[in-house]
């Protein structure tokens, strides 16, 4: 497949947003059984990558660097930065209570903020783009 | 070794956004007519009832602090993502397909949590 040539990029974004998301949440305090830290770095991580894909959409076609860039930043990178596995295990309280249906309940505004987070992080994009447009053209 | 055990877990990450990858290019490649993002759902539900499994064989004290980090929060962590997902369904909404952004967010946030209840279940000897 024509993707493959691409794996070490990925891989090696993959290994470095783990361990930006491992030392963050060492440092991020946890408030008692509220785990903030995978909320922090989640919602974060969907916010940069909202940004990242429509600066990159806006800046051309999905090719050359702009491409390598969407794959080892984006995927890579910020893919590996956040978490849905780990959101899911230790967000949801699954392990303390075994309360199928509160932990959704506990977990749905996760989802919610992390759709919003990436919106928002486009919007942001666009913004920046309009007003380089019109600084360029004054 | 605790040195090690940073390293190895950036290793693990970098395999699992690796597979990631790979397999959601395959899936996409095959499922070009389904009109949700199926690669990342099915993606984000495997890797829940795996670290699942790892977090219960923790648990129940059959794996090793070190492996469960290696395999849970290298591995498992990266081959999931959060990201992905959440503009995934942002850009579902953005393309007024309101019910495929909400089946999307929501079908992968249930099978995600039955999943890992599942994974824990078996991994901590399914006895409860």
């Amino acid at each position: 497949m024509s993707e493959a040539k691409y794996i070490p990029l990925v891989a090696l974004g993959g290994a470095l947003g783990t361990l930006a998301r491992y030392g963050l949440s060492t440092v991020i305090p946890n408030a008692g059984a509220l785990p903030v830290n995978v909320v922090v770095i989640n919602l974060s991580g969907a916010l940069l990558l909202g940004w990242l894909l429509e600066a990159l959409k806006l800046g051309g076609p999905d090719t050359g660097s702009r491409k390598a860039a969407r794959l080892g930043l984006g995927t890579g990178l910020l893919g590996g930065y956040t978490t849905y596995s780990m959101f899911v295990v230790d967000e949801t309280g699954l392990i303390d209570t075994g309360n199928f249906v509160g932990s959704l309940v506990y977990a749905l505004p996760t989802v919610a903020l992390g759709v919003l987070a990436a919106l928002l992080g486009a919007a942001t994009a666009r913004a920046l783009h309009r007003a380089r447009m019109t600084g360029d053209s004054s | 070794m605790i040195v090690w055990t940073v390293v190895l877990v950036g290793v693990a990450g970098g395999l699992g956004a690796a597979a990631r990858f790979s397999l959601d290019t395959l899936i996409t490649r095959y499922s070009k007519r389904v009109p949700i993002p199926i690669g990342t759902m099915i993606i984000n539900v495997t890797g829940s009832f795996f670290l699942g499994v790892v977090t219960g064989l923790a648990t129940a004290g059959l794996l090793t602090p070190e492996l469960r980090l290696i395999a849970g929060t290298g591995f498992l962590a990266a081959y999931t993502t959060f990201s992905t997902a959440s503009t995934q369904t942002a850009d579902l909404f953005r393309a007024r397909k309101g019910v495929a952004a909400v089946v999307n967010g929501l079908v992968m946030l249930v099978a995600a949590v039955a999943a890992a209840a599942i994974g824990l279940w078996l991994g901590s000897g399914g006895a409860g």
